[in-house]
């Protein structure tokens, strides 16, 4: 990737973290941390790889994208707005009451979410089922998934690996959003559902790393990714939970708790350094 | 095609001839299954149409999940597997990614209630009523033989958003002719009675027939309704039948906790409060043994409607 088109994504990157620390601080609640670690990859999704037109959201033939982390919709919402499905100062309505913007993404009230998720293990078996349709009607419309290293930790993603390797669905990633850390603590505490590498090939998948805040490897793996043939591929992005606030990363605590007004000073200033 | 008056057919045969008929006509229309094709009939489905025929394996959750995505990207899916395991395993799946977005996915569910027979309590689902319907913009059906399957199946094929269909595994007599009209959401009354109406559905509709008879042998007389849609409940019906009869008694293959007694009972007690005496299984487990036993040991056979028919009159006093 051209340099000049690296500078650009993480400038729309910045603001896009700027958008979740913004709507998560207007909540008083909400999950900065795997937003912040997910943020680099959905700007990429969206300013980069996905076939989407934001004045048509709801386009046939478009690229089909599911959250199945959906906790970390402040990532989703900022990256929506920022790329023209709403204003960026809507992000602020976050989890009130009379926004369309809920905790967890609601498809039929947001243009541009493809399904409503929020809970774990859910939105990747919808996401075969997308790839499985696109199959059906020899579309070349591709569906991506992001789904959290704790989220594994669900049956029915395995489930689901099954299922895509058993119909070919070489037109479904899954990215994992691999930041180390869930609600109670380290993955490797709490219950270990790594390594992801050996048990998705295991499953009959084609495996890629990349480093999740580094737009070039992100690149080289989305397009191993589609060179791939037959099988579906998996993308293990290593991230840092929390990136770019300094008092967040790599703290679990910082999954599912928003800053203070003092906190909240420091992220942006943090961001816009 | 139409099924003979008296003929015994299970209402999971008619689903997966009548999955064949529309699939004829329609492509969008796709099948999944969860390693129960033989069983729940779907397997008539993909032998005429094995491109549109998916097996999920035995994940059950992954298939309601797979169902989803096939709905929001214009497929029709049904997706198949025993109602313990579609209402009940998947419950959280139906709720959160069929109920919530309000996807276009339908559930034919196959072996509800007691007449699963000989496999015994872990097969027998005796609670997928009362769970389906308080899933928001959910529809429920249970019908009653196989024309009502197969007519029923083509409506919830053309209505757009999630349907729950539950299905017998026990033969049951056609009840019904060509000319016999199914609606979603509309009661059919069979018998006009004054004293007692008896609301039914699935497999005690033809239990509900016979009791009326020996009720009007003792000079009782009985309505019967077939309410094959649990919800929306024909709530119009149920309060006008209240009104003329004074009492009702509910008759369903199901735990009398929630199901069609308890859609009655929330009907009335906030419109026309008037007895309502449920028959369906107790707050119990079922049992192994074969499903005409079974009916009769739990309370289910036209000998206890007959008995709560007249335990709702007495009630009116």
């Amino acid at each position: 990737m051209e340099q000049k088109r690296v500078a650009e994504l993480k400038e729309i990157a910045r603001n896009v973290r700027i958008g979740i620390i913004d709507a998560v601080h207007s909540a008083a609640s909400g999950h900065p941390g795997g937003s912040l670690s997910s943020a680099d990859l959905m700007t990429y999704l969206y300013f980069e790889e996905l076939n989407v037109d934001p004045a048509d959201p709801e386009m046939a033939d478009r690229d089909r994208f599911v959250l199945s982390k959906g906790h970390c919709s402040p990532a989703l919402y900022s990256v929506l707005a920022h790329r023209g499905y709403f204003e960026v100062e809507h992000l602020k309505t976050f989890r009130k009451t009379t926004s369309n913007l809920q905790g967890h993404p609601d498809k039929n009230k947001v243009p541009g979410v493809d399904m409503s998720t929020g809970s774990l293990g859910q939105g990747v078996s919808v996401a075969c089922g997308m790839a499985l349709a696109a199959k059906l009607d020899n579309s070349s419309r591709r569906v991506w998934a992001l789904v959290g290293d704790g989220e594994a930790e669900e049956g029915q993603v395995w489930e689901s690996a099954m299922f895509a390797a058993h119909y070919n669905l070489d037109n479904l990633c899954y990215i994992i959003d691999w930041n180390g850390l869930q609600i109670d603590g380290a993955i490797d505490d709490v219950i270990g559902p790594a390594p992801f590498d050996t048990k998705f090939a295991a499953f009959g998948w084609n495996v890629v790393f990349c480093d999740a805040h580094d737009f070039n490897s992100i690149e080289d793996a989305f397009s191993a990714a589609k060179a791939c043939k037959g099988k579906p591929t998996v993308i293990i992005a290593k991230s840092t939970k929390g990136k770019g606030v300094s008092f967040m990363e790599n703290q679990a605590s910082w999954h599912g708790s928003a800053p203070n007004a003092e906190q909240y000073a420091v992220a942006i200033n943090d961001l816009k350094a | 095609m139409a099924y003979k008056i008296g003929e015994k057919i299970a209402t999971r045969d008619a689903y997966g001839a009548a999955l064949v008929e529309i699939g004829n006509e329609n492509e969008n229309l796709v099948v999944l299954d969860a390693d129960l094709a033989a069983a729940t009939k779907t397997g008539m489905f993909k032998k005429a149409h094995a491109d549109r025929f998916f097996d999920c394996g035995i994940a059950e959750n992954n298939m309601i999940g797979a169902a989803v995505g096939l709905a929001l990207s214009g497929k029709v899916p049904f997706a198949s597997t025993f109602a313990m395991f579609a209402a009940g395993r998947s419950y959280e799946q139906v709720r959160n990614s069929i109920g919530y977005p309000h996807a276009n996915v339908k559930i034919g569910a196959t072996h509800g209630g007691i007449t699963v027979g000989e496999d015994g309590a872990t097969h027998q689902c005796l609670e997928d009523f009362a769970l389906m319907r308080t899933v928001p913009g959910m529809t429920v059906i249970c019908p009653a033989d196989a024309q009502e399957a197969r007519l029923a199946v083509k409506a919830a094929y053309e209505t757009p958003g999630p349907v729950y269909l539950r299905f017998g595994r026990m033969a049951v007599p056609v009840l019904f002719d060509e000319d016999y009209k199914f609606e979603i959401g509309k009661g059919v009354k069979l018998v006009d009675g004054t004293d007692v109406s008896i609301i039914a559905n699935g497999v005690e509709v033809e239990q509900a027939l016979l009791a009326a008879e020996a009720l009007k042998a003792e000079g009782i007389s009985a309505s019967v309704i077939n309410m094959a849609t649990i919800k929306p409940l024909d709530t119009e019906l149920v309060i006008a039948e209240a009104k003329k009869c004074g009492c009702i008694v509910t008759v369903e293959e199901h735990s009398v906790i929630g199901g069609l007694g308890g859609a009655v009972a929330e009907a009335l007690c906030e419109t026309y409060p008037v007895p309502v005496v449920k028959v369906g299984t107790e707050d119990c487990f079922g049992r192994s043994g074969p499903a005409k036993e079974l009916l009769s040991k739990f309370g289910l056979d036209s000998a206890a409607i007959v008995a709560k028919a007249k335990a709702a009159i007495a009630l009116k006093k």
